[in-house]
């Protein structure tokens, strides 16, 4: 359902999908397409460039944009090489992009980017932004990101997202146009507080705690990798070493001479194969590092309906008080301590005028409470059922895509160890002639 | 041919061990040394020297390492077990208990009586600083291969394996090799080759021919390289320890994560698996390069020093020559004794250069051969590290290959 952009009110998006249309969407892994954008449209970030510009209080500065081309469906299929579309984007851009997604539709597991600064290097990588590595990588995740959002059941049909990918002036000015910001705020606010919920939906709570352990555990396996890929490196390197030497050693010899050469030329070839493996498995890290900042939109999800809820709650609470108030007001007793009771005993009663036109006003303020109760009822079930019909999807995509990761884990692996076989034996044959 | 050299040989050492309990004059104990092989020795040759399992008629085992405790000491004795065919030997079999101590006296004497052969190193005396102390056991293991290693040395020399020294340390009862040790040459002669070495060496060496020149600066470079060696190794093991270290968080982790999850369990459990499997495998590596390489390595360390104490007794024996040379054409008095002395030098020398040559080349084949297996051994235990770990990840893609085709693609089962 596409988003006209120009109301206030959040649209709460797809909450009429039928259940066979829920389970078409589940069948869709990520990055196929689906009923989606990408049956449409090509989409990748092709490449990067530096830029100097003024910032936003006159200071040089230096900073990346990024190349978004596109391209129709059916172009690339009927001739044989359309230019795409392009524009540039900078990382900034795509921030606010996706903070006006998580405002728009705050059922959605919004797809995270890729992170702002290097975090767990391990001592090789730069913790530089300008790095051509981390910029590289960060290409593909933010490739990665606007895949995974016009792949989305809901997102991919946002008038917004379709312009941040067309329309390269003016996209910033539309965005604030939509009037997100205000609302961000204040939702900002209300998510940060603390606030205690009495009913929440019991799934929603498990999927938060769900959240939290799949962060600390993503963390905790993130920081032992780079550890231990530091190490690796180490090995690999150290045997360099015996290249060197093999290589003097060989020129004192006479027989021995020819193999220890030989054999110190796969020496070195071993300590820089290292390089390649170290590399590939920085992939495999992108990947859980992905997961590792989805946790966070689940759990903001999750959050999400808690305030609803609460809102929910609290209007019911007001409600309640406020008919509790008309009945006493009605009956002329007092069941509970209040102020005005008080008073009016101290300074004598109300005049049946003025209790008439309280009664009144009372009555209208519950005509209006038992409206706001309806409508914050009916936006809460909104909620839970988009929330976690998007929830159910998310589950699916993570299970597939990270049981892909494990795969790919393993053939790095295997990789690893053909090398290092191949390199041994043909160390070995080496030694063989010493 | 070999054989009546060796017996020649012998019969030499028992001439010097006779010698010695009438004489103190080290002079003399350099004298039965002179007399007869010299000219046998300068044909030594190695045509004969095949050293196949097949001629091999000497094994010798050390093992079974035992803590003695006196009042004074306490020291660890060796089981030193001979198994040989020889007829120089009175039975096939023997089993004696030995001490460091008494290896120390065997390389001593085959020292003495050889100086310009190769004798192969002993473990060292000393505990290396920062190491455990004497008694750890892994220290003991250690010495134990490498005192294994040194008497499978000498027994595979040519003409160390007939030492009689070797013999008695091979077969005698503890009292024996005891008194036997007591007959050595007394402290007063071996006071006198002390200083007559220094004095050599104080002299210095005038006319050393090129090839022991190029000896010696083969015997440096290759101390440097050997010890570069065997340092890259050590660095290597270190290294590897420090990543197992954090390998082995990587599997627990895993198996953390499987604990939140319901269809990612199977497959992180899985995974956890693996790199716990390949955790073993690398501390297995490990070890293997540790007891293996790094001994060889350190043993050779040891030999390039033995190689340039070799070439200095050399230098030594012929600097006293030189000097008996020059002593003879300056003095006028007693010409006929310094000529005399002057030829045994001369023979001495002679011999000497001729032993240390022929050994030199025998020890280099030795030096490549031991060299070459262990790097090859070396090479194929990373292989045979690599091929597990390969299999332990092939079973998991196997495992989730099965799985795939077992449930389609999307299904939560």
């Amino acid at each position: 359902m596409a988003d006209s952009g120009s109301e206030d009110i959040a649209v709460i998006g797809n909450t009429d999908l039928t259940p066979s249309e829920s389970e078409n969407n589940l069948k869709n892994t990520m990055v196929e397409k689906g009923t989606s954008l990408l049956k449409k449209m090509e989409i990748s970030v092709a490449e990067a460039e530096k830029r100097t510009g003024k910032n936003a209080v006159n200071m040089q500065e230096t900073y990346t944009v990024y190349l978004i081309e596109t391209r129709p469906v059916d172009a690339a299929s009927e001739e044989t090489n359309p230019v795409p579309d392009s524009l540039w984007r900078r990382y900034s851009e795509f921030e606010l992009l996706r903070n006006y997604l998580l405002v728009t539709y705050p059922f959605a597991v919004v797809p995270p980017l890729p992170e702002k600064r290097a975090e767990f290097v391990w001592h090789k990588l730069s913790a530089d932004n300008m790095d051509p590595d981390f910029v590289e990588r960060r290409r593909v995740g933010l490739e990665n990101f606007l895949l995974r959002v016009a792949s989305h059941p809901a997102l991919s049909s946002d008038k917004i997202f379709y312009l941040f990918l067309t329309e390269e002036n003016g996209w910033k000015e539309t965005v604030f146009e939509t009037g997100f910001q205000a609302k961000a705020d204040s939702r900002l606010k209300a998510l940060n507080a603390t606030f205690r919920v009495k009913n929440p939906d019991k799934r929603f709570v498990e999927m938060k705690h769900y959240g939290d352990e799949l962060q600390s555990v993503i963390s905790q396996l993130l920081r032992v990798r780079a550890r231990a890929a530091d190490r690796l490196y180490g090995v690999y390197k150290v045997h360099g070493n015996y290249g060197r030497v093999f290589s003097e050693w060989s020129a004192i010899e006479k027989e021995m001479g020819d193999g220890l050469q030989s054999a110190g030329h796969h020496m070195d070839a071993y300590a820089a194969s290292v390089d390649d493996i170290l590399e590939e498995e920085e992939h495999y890290a992108d990947q859980l590092k992905e997961y590792l900042f989805y946790s966070d939109a689940l759990r903001t999800v999750c959050r999400k309906h808690e305030l609803t809820q609460y809102e929910l709650e609290m209007a019911v609470q007001d409600l309640t008080s406020k008919k509790q108030q008309r009945e006493e007001l009605a009956t002329g007793t007092i069941r509970t301590f209040s102020l005005k009771g008080m008073t009016s005993k101290l300074f004598g009663q109300e005049t049946p005028e003025q209790r008439e036109a309280k009664l009144k006003m009372l009555e209208t303020q519950i005509e209006e409470g038992e409206e706001l109760v309806k409508e914050r009822n009916s936006e809460c079930d909104e909620f839970v059922k988009s929330a976690w019909v998007d929830i159910e999807r998310f589950k699916e995509q993570k299970d597939h895509d990270l049981r892909e990761s494990l795969i790919s884990y393993a053939i790095m692996q295997i990789s690893m160890c053909k090398k290092g076989i191949q390199v041994w034996n043909n160390a070995k044959e080496c030694f063989n002639k010493m | 041919m070999l054989r009546l050299l060796s017996q020649q040989l012998r019969l030499n050492e028992r001439d010097l061990h006779d010698t010695s309990t009438t004489q103190t004059d080290g002079s003399s104990f350099n004298a039965s040394m002179q007399t007869s092989p010299a000219s046998m020795i300068n044909q030594y040759k190695f045509e004969e020297e095949e050293e196949d399992a097949d001629t091999k008629d000497i094994f010798v085992t050390v093992d079974n390492p035992e803590s003695h405790v006196t009042a004074i000491e306490t020291y660890i004795t060796y089981r030193v077990e001979t198994k040989t065919t020889r007829s120089e030997f009175d039975s096939s079999e023997f089993e004696v208990r030995r001490r460091y101590q008494d290896f120390l006296w065997l390389k001593g004497r085959l020292e003495e009586a050889h100086p310009t052969l190769i004798v192969h190193p002993l473990p060292e005396k000393f505990v290396m600083k920062g190491m455990v102390e004497r008694f750890n056991e892994d220290f003991i293991e250690t010495r134990r291969r490498a005192l294994h290693k040194f008497l499978n040395k000498i027994a595979e020399h040519p003409i160390f394996s007939s030492s009689e020294d070797f013999k008695i340390f091979l077969t005698a009862g503890s009292g024996e090799l005891t008194s036997h040790k007591k007959q050595g040459p007394g402290f007063l002669s071996r006071m006198g080759e002390t200083v007559k070495a220094v004095a050599a060496a104080v002299r210095g060496v005038r006319n050393r021919p090129q090839e022991f020149t190029d000896m010696q600066e083969y015997a440096e470079a290759f101390s440097q390289k050997i010890s570069s060696l065997d340092k890259v190794t050590q660095r290597i093991v270190r290294e590897q320890k420090e990543y197992l270290e954090e390998l082995k968080e990587c599997g627990p982790t895993y198996a953390l994560w499987s604990q939140s999850e319901q269809e990612l369990a199977e497959p992180l459990k899985n995974v956890a698996g693996c790199v716990d499997n390949c955790c073993k495998e690398t501390e297995e590596q490990v070890k293997h390069l540790n007891d293996h390489l790094i001994p060889v390595l350190h043993e050779y360390v040891l030999c390039a020093d033995t190689l340039k104490a070799v070439l200095r007794r050399r230098d030594n024996i012929q600097a006293d020559f030189e000097g008996k040379t020059e002593a003879l054409a300056t003095k006028k008095a007693d010409r006929d004794a310094m000529r005399d002395e002057l030829d045994k030098a001369e023979d001495r020398l002679e011999w000497a250069n001729n032993a240390l040559k022929t050994d030199w080349t025998r020890w280099q084949k030795v030096m490549r051969t031991d060299l070459r297996s262990a790097f090859i051994d070396t090479a194929e235990r990373n292989v045979s590290y690599y091929e597990k770990c390969l299999a332990v990840w092939e079973s998991f893609l196997q495992s989730q290959r099965t799985d795939a085709e077992g449930n389609g693609n999307v299904d939560s089962s």
